[in-house]
C-alpha cells in the first residue's frame, strides 16, 4: 500500500466530536463473543464506578447490556453457521437523566414479523403485566436451541420502565436490519 | 459425599454446597451465554445429594449480585429441584439475601417464592 493510502487521522478527532456531542461512552462494532460481553460490562462498571453511579440504576443498566450483547452473540453463531459474516454494532450513551443503550444488528426477513409482534407485546404492557407475562414464560417456556428462555426483551423492559424504541431496515431479499434503543432512567441518590 | 466447590468467575457465581459443613450457597454474578452448562452439574450435585442421605433440613442460602434471563430459568430449575425433594419429605429451606437498596432483587425473590411450593426467607442484608 502506498503512503496515499494513510488512514485519515482527521476522521478520529471527528468520531472522538460526534461521540462527545452525542455523549456516547462506547461504541463497538464487529463480532460478539461472550469475551467482548465480559469486557463492556467491566468497562461499565468501571465508568459508572468513577461517577458514583446509585446501585439499582447500575445493575438495570449492566442487564440490558448483558441481555442486548447475549442476543447478539447468540444471533451471531447462527449466522456463522449458515455462512454470513456478522458484523454488529452496539452503543451505550448517558444523557443527563438516563442511560441509552442500542444494538444493531442482522436479522433473516422471516424472523422480523416474530419479533416485532414480541416487541410491540412487550411495549404496550404496563408493570404488572410484564411481571405477570416474565412469570408465565420463565415457567412454561423452554430454553430455545440458541440458548435464550425468551426472556431477554421481558427483561430488558421491565429494568428499562420506558418503552423500547426500534426499526427495521430491508438490505435484501434476505436480510433486515434491526436496531434496538433500551433507556435506563438513572435514579437518584438516597 | 464430595462437596461442590466452584469459584466464581467475572460471569459465573460463587457455589459451595457442602453436606458435612451444612453450606448450601450461590453468591455472586450469574451471567454465563451458556446457563444450562453452568448450572447442570449443580442439579446433577443435588440429585446425588438427595439420593444419599440428605440432612433433615437443608438450607440454601441465594446471595446473587444480579444475574441474566439465562441463568433465571436455570435458577428456577435449581429450586423446582429442591421443591421436588422438600415434597418428598427432604426439607429445603431457601433463604434469598439482598442488598438494602436492591428492589429488583427482592422483587426477583418474590417472584420465586411465587413459582415454587418450598419455605423461603427473604432476608434485607
Amino acid at each position: 500500500m502506498g503512503s496515499n493510502t494513510e488512514y485519515p487521522l482527521s476522521f478520529i478527532r471527528d468520531l472522538h466530536t460526534k461521540m462527545e456531542d452525542n455523549k456516547l461512552s462506547l461504541v463497538y462494532q464487529g463480532q460478539f463473543t461472550q469475551e467482548i460481553t465480559r469486557a463492556f460490562v467491566a468497562m461499565t462498571e468501571h465508568s459508572m464506578n468513577q461517577i458514583d453511579e446509585e446501585k439499582t440504576t447500575k445493575k438495570r443498566v449492566f442487564n440490558v447490556m448483558v441481555e442486548c450483547l447475549q442476543n447478539i452473540c447468540k444471533h451471531s453463531t447462527e449466522y456463522e453457521l449458515k455462512g454470513v459474516e456478522e458484523s454488529s454494532i452496539f452503543v451505550i450513551g448517558l444523557e443527563d437523566d438516563q442511560y441509552f443503550i442500542c444494538s444493531g444488528n442482522h436479522i433473516f426477513n422471516e424472523e422480523v414479523e416474530k419479533l416485532r409482534i414480541m416487541l410491540e407485546k412487550v411495549n404496550a404492557m404496563d408493570k404488572q403485566e410484564l411481571k405477570d407475562y416474565y412469570k408465565q414464560v420463565i415457567r412454561d417456556g423452554k430454553i430455545s436451541s440458541k440458548g435464550g428462555a425468551g426472556l431477554g426483551l421481558i427483561d430488558m423492559a421491565r429494568k428499562s420502565g420506558e418503552k423500547m424504541v426500534y426499526r427495521f431496515d430491508p438490505i435484501d431479499d434476505q436480510l433486515s436490519f434491526f436496531t434496538l434503543q433500551v433507556k435506563v432512567r438513572r435514579k437518584k441518590q438516597e | 459425599m464430595a462437596k461442590l466447590d466452584i469459584e466464581s468467575t467475572e460471569d459465573t457465581p460463587r457455589v459451595l454446597f457442602d453436606a458435612e459443613g451444612n453450606v448450601f450457597e450461590i453468591s455472586g454474578r450469574s451471567l454465563p451465554e451458556d446457563a444450562p452448562s453452568f448450572y447442570g452439574p449443580i442439579l446433577d450435585w443435588l440429585d446425588e445429594y438427595y439420593g444419599g442421605t440428605p440432612l433433615p433440613t437443608t438450607t440454601f442460602d441465594f446471595k446473587l449480585e444480579y444475574f441474566n434471563t439465562a441463568s433465571s430459568k436455570l435458577i428456577l430449575d435449581v429450586l423446582m429441584k429442591l421443591e421436588e425433594h422438600h415434597t418428598a419429605g427432604n426439607d429445603s429451606l431457601i433463604r434469598w439475601h439482598y442488598d438494602e437498596d436492591d428492589e429488583d432483587m427482592q422483587e426477583a425473590g418474590e417472584e420465586f417464592a411465587d413459582l415454587v411450593e418450598v419455605p423461603f426467607e427473604h432476608i434485607e442484608q
